[in-house]
């Protein structure tokens, strides 16, 4: 009896995320002021990191084997997959605003759903991100020197890290329910990410920099996300343990933000 | 211009200047992203102080000069909000049906901005100083990088009216940001253009005007007193100044005529 309760309640779970994942993704791909700017500010990163600062691959010290476009293309690769993640909880905060998000509340059997519902949506909207962003980096004449496994390793990462800047940002939306909140969601997230070894790395990094650089999170991705598309792999494990972290840990963020919107007037 | 004219431009210009330093919200990006990016820019690319041929040794001398249009950005879009939220609000109709002129009804708000943009400016040198940059040209360019600085916010400042009364719309103003934001990316904002190797982007930051304002800065920073420079950068902040305002008249005929 209580299995069957489980699995029904599944059920409905993913009934409720399909139903919110298909609804919103309808809406970002109908709609050129979401769809547009989500796929042309990682293109103005990219050629504006991996053109505009191509000389600095010619630094003494350093050294990177698939070439300048692909050191940036990975740190344009996880902040677009962290800002998707971003972006979708913007866009649960504005349904908030409208009132759907508290009338999906009132509707939805299970309440999990909503969260797995916009989940799917961030990473939807990631795939179609990453899928151009890569297919620019590749017309530009990105060299890519590791295999096939690293790259899966690549984007898997990336997948992690999606999920980690939507758990962030889907828990202060819960919280708040007011894209007045987005500062919140946003600026912690690129704070982390250009303190990492953005334009060169970490050991031609001097001073204070360095020093935070050394102990944030984001070098390790980035470190890792280098590392499989050149194939010298470096702190692989390291990166997915600490993405796998971040998530287990924005995790309750996220369902505690849920009980709080839930407990809401 | 009259006595009553500058007294009703006095009055506007007062009031735009104070309630933008009354707003935290919109005081808070001003000092904020520009003090972050200077750091975080400034630490993370020292190394290309190392590239052959790079102007200074400090990267900060090099750097600071972006958070001058930052700032001047954030003018556009304060004022465009500040603008947009007063058509709104049905406020500017209600000014629009007393008795105060065109010119001051623009004219206040565009004063304001430049008298901000002097004040984000100054703050702006005193910020790049406490970080370690040296200003080349001494104090008579401090006072030059803060007449710049007015002349561009006035000039972004203006474009943000543009929107405003096109539009009525503050959403639609704060969507020109990331817009204009691309301008600054594709710049010489962050390597000097001699140094931007790859083709491409080469040509499009000698074509970008933004290259020429922030060199106007940069030059007070980094080689004191160059003629060229400042001239590029106060040809682009006066000539984009002279195509908005002819802009917001424009936008002003047509939003009066619908009022």
């Amino acid at each position: 009896m209580t299995r069957i309760r489980a699995r029904r309640g599944r059920g409905s779970m993913w009934r409720v995320a399909r139903a919110i994942a298909w609804r919103n993704l309808h809406t970002y791909v109908r709609r050129p002021d979401l769809f547009v700017p989500s796929l042309v500010f990682p293109l103005v990163f990219f050629a504006s990191f991996a053109g505009g600062l191509s000389a600095l691959g010619s630094i003494p010290g350093f050294r990177f084997p698939a070439g300048y476009t692909a050191f940036q293309f990975v740190f344009v690769l996880c902040q677009s997959a962290m800002f998707s993640g971003l972006f979708t909880g913007f866009s649960l905060a504005f349904d908030f605003e409208g009132g759907f998000a508290r009338r999906l509340m009132l509707a939805a059997e299970d309440r999990r759903g909503i969260a797995l519902g916009y989940a799917l949506v961030a990473l939807s909207r990631a795939c179609i991100t990453l899928t151009l962003l890569t297919a620019v980096a590749l017309v530009a004449g990105m060299n890519v020197t590791g295999n096939g496994v690293d790259l899966f390793g690549l984007y898997g990462l990336a997948v992690l890290l999606v999920l980690v800047g939507y758990a962030w940002a889907a828990g202060v939306a819960f919280r708040f329910r007011s894209i007045q909140a987005g500062p919140l969601m946003q600026t912690p997230v690129f704070l982390i990410l250009f303190l990492a070894p953005v334009y060169v790395p970490l050991s031609l990094l001097q001073g204070w920099i360095h020093t935070v650089a050394s102990a944030n999170p984001a070098t390790a991705f980035l470190e890792a996300g280098r590392g499989l598309i050149s194939g010298v792999h470096d702190h692989t494990a390291l990166a997915y343990a600490c993405a796998a972290g971040l998530i287990a840990l924005f995790a309750l963020w996220l369902l505690s933000g849920l009980r709080n919107a839930e407990a809401s007037p | 211009m009259s006595q009553a004219v500058l007294t009703e431009v006095g009055a506007l210009a007062r009031r735009a200047l104070l309630k933008t330093l009354r707003q935290p919200f919109q005081v808070f990006p001003i000092v904020f992203f520009p003090a972050i990016l200077l750091a975080v820019n400034a630490s993370g690319l020292k190394a290309a102080t190392r590239l052959p041929g790079f102007p200074t040794h400090s990267y900060v001398s090099f750097a600071i000069a972006v958070a001058f249009i930052q700032g001047a950005m954030f003018s556009m879009i304060n004022t465009g909000t500040n603008l947009a939220e007063d058509i709104e609000s049905g406020f500017f109709n209600r000014l629009a049906l007393t008795p105060l002129r065109r010119v001051p009804l623009i004219g206040g708000l565009l004063v304001g901005v430049a008298a901000m943009g002097a004040l984000q400016s100054a703050f702006y040198v005193a910020l790049g100083l406490a970080a370690g940059a040296n200003l080349e040209a001494g104090l008579g360019g401090a006072f030059v990088i803060v007449a710049l600085g007015a002349l561009a916010a006035l000039g972004f400042g203006a474009l943000g009216c543009v929107a405003a009364l096109r539009t009525g719309s503050g959403e639609a103003v704060q969507g020109l940001f990331p817009l204009f934001f691309v301008f600054i990316f594709l710049s010489s904002s962050n390597l000097p253009r001699e140094l931007l190797r790859t083709g491409w982007f080469h040509t499009v930051a000698t074509w970008n005007p933004i290259s020429y304002l922030i060199e106007g800065f940069r030059s007070l920073f980094i080689s004191g007193w160059d003629a060229t420079a400042l001239g590029r950068g106060f040809a682009v902040a006066a000539g984009l100044s002279a195509v908005a305002l002819l802009g917001v008249a424009g936008a002003l005929r047509t939003r009066l005529q619908r009022t």
